[in-house]
């Protein structure tokens, strides 16, 4: 039953996370917003029994991915001054 | 913000979207969805491949090919990005710019922080490789461990060498181990990435034959691809 | 290991996973949809991506099973490993071709200034023809301006 619930509210706070991706204005809290999804998705695969691809989501997707992102933006943020970056 | 003012048609195609996946989805009952294979690879996998990781053992043994393939794409992505981004570091005439970076360290925490980490995050790599086989884990996780514990140093100091050649060398030769490895399975025992050298007693580190290898060649490549990946995007900042 | 009393809870379980694959789904195709710069359209194939492969793994899922990691002599049932193996690798690749994608970003804001899908659409129509250039630009619907 407790599974159930956890299950709830990480999948509540990955639909919120995925809306702040779209919606925040700076794009490194978009990217922050990702990582807090790929968070979320780890726990969740650990309810579903999948511990190693909870390992890798954790690692590579909440961890690599956003770095990877946060190092693009920083590259590229100052050329587009007309979105918010 | 993605854009200023909502999308109507693409939230009109969201909307349809949304119906389509809700009919599909009701008829797919939770919990027991037809599929045999995988109960199938659960009853024999341990006896026949030795790993008690049997997503290991299917990754690596039963479906090895289908991992080579995907090795294969991630070099094609790794080679690409940094043929994308190798052009960016030359100069009109063609000749390399130096590649060092020239910013400055980063803040104390950082810098103490990353000297810290840096063995414990090795150790951590490698544990989660060579257990791959026993616990969760393996190659891919344990890779991209790996490849964080080689660039939290690069974070802090961003004038510190980082040794691309060496990196490249790491990973030609665990792919290329790899394969080899594939090829002696099929001079073996008669096919592609059979297991060698026996299978052991389940459960012990040297065990599963040769899974524990494949996980470290997969774990070397993957990690130095990924660190050369994020060497690449490390860059100066483009004004 | 938590067992799960009833079928209906079983079913408020699957339609929780089913939600959440479902919209990250949905999230992500409309940031592709509608994105302006070009990192949130890699953003929201990162969406999608995370949304795919929960659903997958979800699929994968039996009541009262174990994860597929055999510990002593365990003869209970587990979970499909079949797809978890896929996701796996499918993760991997993600971040794979996630880095080619911002690889290029980084190359087209180093050559071109900007990142602005409308803006690039407007450029490429411009170095083409005018006959041609509603052949090669189908999401022309891009370079109005707001």
């Amino acid at each position: 039953m407790i599974m159930a619930w956890v299950a709830l509210a990480c999948v509540v706070t990955m639909l919120v996370a995925g809306v702040l991706v779209l919606t925040q204005r700076k794009l490194i809290g978009a990217i922050a917003a990702a990582s807090v999804v790929s968070v979320a998705l780890s726990v969740l695969l650990v309810v579903l029994r999948a511990p190693d691809v909870a390992l890798a989501e954790a690692a590579v997707g909440a961890g690599l991915s956003s770095v990877l992102l946060a190092l693009a933006v920083r590259r590229v943020g100052a050329v587009d001054s007309k979105e918010d970056t | 913000m993605l854009t200023s003012r909502p999308r109507w048609p693409a939230l009109l195609f969201i909307l349809g979207l949304a119906l389509l996946l809700t009919a599909l989805l009701r008829d797919l009952h939770f919990g027991n969805a037809p599929m045999q294979v995988g109960q199938a690879i659960n009853g024999v996998a341990a006896h026949e491949t030795g790993a008690a990781n049997v997503v290991a053992s299917v990754l690596l043994a039963y479906r090895g090919l289908d991992t080579l393939g995907e090795l294969a794409i991630l070099f094609a992505a790794a080679t690409g990005a940094g043929l994308v981004l190798g052009i960016a570091f030359r100069n009109g005439n063609g000749e390399a710019q130096a590649k060092t970076n020239t910013e400055p360290p980063a803040g104390f925490i950082l810098r103490k922080g990353a000297d810290l980490m840096f063995p414990f995050l090795l150790i951590l790599g490698a544990y989660v490789i060579l257990h791959g086989h026993l616990t969760p884990g393996g190659g891919f996780q344990g890779g991209a461990i790996l490849a964080a514990a080689f660039f939290v140093p690069q974070l802090a100091r961003p004038s510190s060498p980082f040794n691309e050649r060496t990196a490249h060398w790491v990973e030609a030769l665990a792919g290329a181990s790899f394969v080899l490895i594939g090829i002696a399975g099929l001079a073996g025992a008669g096919w592609f990435l059979a297991p060698l050298l026996g299978t052991g007693s389940v459960g012990e580190l040297l065990s599963a034959g040769s899974i524990p290898l494949l996980q470290l060649a997969i774990g070397l490549k993957v990690g130095s691809e990924l660190a050369g990946l994020m060497i690449a995007l490390h860059g100066p900042k483009e004004t | 290991m938590e067992t799960l009393s009833t079928a209906t809870e079983l079913e408020w379980l699957g339609w929780t996973f089913y939600a959440g694959s479902a919209g990250l789904v949905l999230l992500g195709c409309y940031a592709l949809f509608a994105a302006r710069h070009a990192l949130r359209l890699l953003l929201g194939l990162f969406l999608l991506e995370s949304g795919v492969n929960l659903f997958l793994v979800a699929v994968g899922f039996r009541p009262d099973a174990a994860a597929p990691i055999l510990v002593g002599e365990q003869a209970g049932s587990m979970v499909d490993p079949l797809p978890q193996a896929l996701i796996l690798t499918a993760i991997v690749i993600g971040v794979g071709v996630l880095a080619l994608g911002l690889a290029l970003a980084v190359r087209v804001a180093k050559e071109e200034g900007t990142l602005d899908l409308a803006e690039l659409g407007r450029r490429l129509a411009a170095t083409h023809t005018p006959a041609t250039a509603e052949e090669t630009l189908p999401q022309s619907g891009r370079t109005e301006t707001p």
